[in-house]
């Protein structure tokens, strides 16, 4: 598109040129005249002397109180000292120390700006603005500088210099990326690592944190308890929270005819009305750690996804696209609750590799 | 070669001056920059606030580190806060604790830090709104609305990366929230989370690397875009508001040494003295309350730090549902839309100067400021934007919302849905309407004066309120400001019109459209005959 002073030629300056570029802008032939500054108006403190010598006095006021503020603060670090177990000696520790502190910069600040504003010479001052572009010079001697090191290197002549340099400064940071797969840990992958919980046959649902064994029988009607695999517990400290993450779960007891089921086969993963489903929300992972009793709703508090506990825990609202997926459960030959099986399905948030086999 | 010497000058600073300034060369520094003039302005301290919070944040991060240790290994916590002593929690929650509970200052120091951090992320917002709504974004300074874009995304990376650090229970379910986010990031989200934490999620890494980012890496970039923000302010000079005297060839203020110097200086004091205020009484992450992380429990109303509200909002404002397998693959919809709608809301801020120049063609450097109504659209768009901006945020606590006034957290939700796409039109067009008003009002008042209240009668027994003229100052304020005109759709040489020059009208007729232009002189003595009849 071809361009003039206006910008593009396509289209049509209202205004005629003047000179700069205007584009739209519009520069009226009869527009008023700047009228200069104002006259100056005297301060209070110009006028009156002893306003003056008040407000001098104030600012000596104020920096002698910011000292007193400081000095204090020390006072105060050394006489409400922390006491073991006392959450009131920090209260008062944080108080008095943070009053103090606050009180030294308060009064600096007071100080220096009545001082700037109240006392120093009220000049206002006026500076000229040149454009940010360099002179007409300057800007060739530029294109000068770089016509002759061009010259002098041959930096455009000889290409195949040229291309090696490239070459070399893109490959050179390319090494840096490579050793950054060492953030991850080499042997581990995570398309097979966030597809398997602790789950497995036989394994007993525990108390989260107690790791005791829960009995069919004690899960009463409308309870809810908050579990973790057999085992969890004894984890080393390092693996405890990565496998806590994946498979915690929430259990509950409803009424066997309050429990809707898509197949007989989703039923037999109940036992009696007790059902188990993964606490961690499919949306983004938080826990879905609210239980309402009457409706049997779950809700996550992160991002208020709520799942139906009597439909398979599917999403009635919020933004979580899945159900919650189910652990499979029994009951073992001493009456304790044990799960049949891992996890059906990823457990927690989405990932791409999450429907591949 | 001539060998001059100083003059002979008696005394301490005299001597001492000399000294410095025969290995340094200062004296060249200060003649340049000693008397330099900063205009007056209540908003160009909101950019002032930003970089003193950030000093603030520095000196007090600095005191943390001595204490804080960033290491997940287990330790039993057995500090001074009884409710918590015997528990496993992590080295970097309990340094976090002893800090709090177990050393002088410590607690004021760790809320200093919370509060500045806050205060420096809202400062730079307001001072990026000032920017906007005053059109201090135009030529020359583009590129330096770009280095402050690039600030605020700073500042809220650095602001996350810290709130992670203590490894609570509410930080680690943030930390949750990211890592879900990533997940569903196509192709590489799985690789992605895994590199970032080590392995599985939350693995034993995240807050050692959080760490280096927080206190290394991120503070290095803050420091250098702030440099250049700033040389960038002293090569342009600053901007100021039009009025009489100010010219776009001019700067009217007060110069460095003393006034501002001591203004500045002083301000520095005020707003460390309000946040060591703030701090010393009003509690800020209470991470003893909320106890170690633990992927199961969590607690209700659930909240991030403020400037990470807007991402948790949009996270929380889609509907149900959407999810697809596609080429055997999982596409998480319900989070690459807000995650889309996040960076595209962000993208359009940072275009938005290059859109503006493209749109009205304009060349010149501006160096007078816009009153906000004197560019209706502009300030609209502002409008528009900060309601989506607010929207967005208040979804972030909408079960604070229904809890608080006892409506359905659905009802919440659903008006928030409502309002997201609602709510920035409204605001589009009620701003515009308002800016064209008051213009309208300036207007008049420059052509017939201003209402005295002085009521007169006429021979006639007519009743008329007298109005008196402005004086040329007030009348300068109201008749000087940058004008534009819409483009008119034209034939290029060929005797074509083009798609991109109908846009380009389209576009122009858009912002520029609904006009009214600064009284002329010739208006003012016409409106001045009629009025002496």
């Amino acid at each position: 598109m071809a361009t003039n002073e206006h910008g593009s030629s396509d289209v049509v300056p209202v205004t005629p040129p003047s000179g700069a570029v205007v584009g739209t802008g519009v520069v009226p032939a009869d527009a008023f005249e700047n009228p200069g500054l104002p006259p100056h108006r005297p301060r209070v403190t110009d006028l009156d002397p002893k306003k003056k010598k008040r407000a001098a006095r104030f600012i000596v006021a104020m920096f002698w109180l910011s000292v007193l503020g400081s000095v204090s603060a020390i006072f105060a670090y050394m006489f409400y000292p922390i006491e073991d177990g006392s959450i009131s000696s920090v209260r008062l520790n944080t108080l008095f120390v943070g009053l103090s502190i606050a009180l030294s910069l308060l009064a600096i600040g007071i100080a220096a700006v009545h001082w700037g504003k109240a006392v120093m010479a009220d000049k206002e001052g006026v500076d000229e603005r040149h454009p940010v572009r360099g002179t007409a010079a300057t800007r060739s001697r530029a294109v000068e500088i770089f016509k002759e090191a061009d010259e002098e290197s041959g930096f455009s002549r000889r290409t195949l210099i040229r291309g090696g340099l490239i070459a070399s400064l893109v490959a050179f940071p390319l090494p840096a990326i490579a050793l950054f797969r060492g953030l991850a840990p080499m042997d581990v992958d995570p398309n097979t690592e966030l597809k398997h919980t602790m789950w497995k046959k036989g394994l007993r649902l525990t108390q989260d944190p107690t790791g005791t064994p829960i009995k069919a029988a004690d899960v009463t009607i409308g309870s809810a308890f908050q579990v973790i695999p057999e085992g969890l517990v004894d984890l080393p400290e390092h693996e405890k929270l990565d496998a806590k993450a994946k498979a915690a779960v929430l259990l509950v007891r409803l009424k066997p005819e309050d429990l809707h089921w898509t197949s007989k086969e989703r039923e037999s993963w109940s036992y009696d009305g007790i059902v188990a489903y993964s606490k961690i929300c499919t949306h983004v992972g938080c826990p879905v750690a609210l239980y309402e009793q009457q409706t049997h709703h779950l809700l996550c508090p992160c991002h208020q996804s709520q799942f139906d506990i009597a439909n398979e825990c599917k999403v009635i609202f919020g933004p979580a696209a899945r159900p919650l997926p189910q652990l499979p459960i029994t009951v073992d030959s001493e009456g304790y609750l044990v799960a049949t099986s891992d996890f059906t399905q990823p457990v927690g948030p989405s990932f791409w590799e999450r429907s591949t086999t | 070669m001539s060998i001059t010497s100083a003059p002979p000058q008696k005394g301490f600073i005299a001597s001492a001056s000399n000294y410095l300034d025969e290995r340094t060369s200062i004296s060249g520094a200060v003649k340049e920059f000693g008397r330099k003039i900063f205009p007056d302005h209540w908003s160009f301290l909101l950019g002032e606030v930003a970089l003193y919070s950030f000093v603030i944040i520095l000196l007090s991060g600095s005191f943390l580190t001595f204490f804080f240790q960033a290491s997940m290994t287990p330790v039993e916590y057995a500090g001074s806060y009884v409710p918590l002593r015997g528990v496993e929690m992590s080295a970097a929650m309990s340094s976090t604790l002893d800090i709090s509970f177990d050393i002088r200052g410590g607690l004021l120091m760790r809320q200093i830090h919370h509060w500045a951090a806050l205060l420096f992320v809202a400062a730079i917002g307001l001072h990026m709104l000032r920017v906007f709504f005053t059109g201090a974004f135009r030529k020359p300074r583009e590129l330096n609305w770009a280095i402050g874009f690039v600030l605020f995304v700073l500042a809220m990376a650095e602001g996350f990366t810290g709130y992670s650090l203590p490894d609570d229970l509410l930080s680690g379910n943030g930390l949750r929230i990211i890592d879900g986010m990533l997940n569903a990031v196509p192709v590489v989200g799985t690789w992605i989370t895994f590199l970032l934490f080590g392995g599985e999620f939350p693995g034993n890494d995240i807050v050692g690397r959080l760490y280096t980012l927080h206190i290394l890496l991120l503070p290095a970039m803050v420091l250098i875009f702030i440099v250049l923000h700033l040389m960038f302010v002293v090569i342009h000079k600053h901007t100021q508001y039009p009025g009489p005297g100010k010219t776009e060839q001019n700067v009217v203020g007060y110069p460095v040494l003393p006034v501002y110097a001591a203004k500045a200086g002083g301000f520095f004091f005020l707003v460390f003295g309000v946040v060591a205020l703030i701090a010393a009484t009003v509690t800020i992450n209470p991470i003893w309350n909320y106890g170690p992380y633990d992927p199961s429990p969590v607690s209700a109303g659930t909240q991030p730090d403020w400037y990470i509200g807007f991402a948790d909002g949009a996270l929380r404002l889609m509907p149900p549902g959407l999810e697809t397998v596609w080429l055997g693959y999982t596409w998480s919809w319900n989070i690459l839309i807000p995650m889309l709608v996040l960076v595209v809301f962000l993208l359009l801020a940072f275009i938005y100067p290059y859109v503006e120049a493209w749109v009205t063609g304009d060349k010149r450097e501006h160096h007078l400021l816009d009153r906000p109504r004197n560019a209706p659209v502009r300030t609209a768009i502002g409008a528009a934007g900060v309601t989506f901006y607010a929207v967005l945020w208040a979804g972030a606590s909408s079960d604070i919302i229904a809890t608080h006034f006892k409506v359905t957290m659905e009802g919440v939700i659903n008006t928030l849905q409502a309002l997201l796409i609602l709510g920035p039109v409204i605001a589009f067009m009620i701003t515009k309407r308002v800016c064209l008003a008051l213009q309208k009002k300036d207007r008049e008042m420059v052509l017939h004066g201003f209402e005295t209240g002085r009521i007169v009668r006429l021979p006639g027994g007519e009743f008329v309120e007298v109005h008196e003229q402005l004086d040329e100052y007030t009348r300068w304020q109201l008749v000087s400001f940058n004008d534009n005109a819409p483009l008119q759709l034209k034939p290029n040489p060929l005797g074509k019109i083009t798609a991109s020059a109908r846009f380009r009208v389209a576009m122009s007729r858009f912002f520029f459209e609904d006009r009214i232009a600064p009284v002329s002189t010739k208006e003012y003595q016409a409106a001045l005959e009629h009025s002496s009849h």
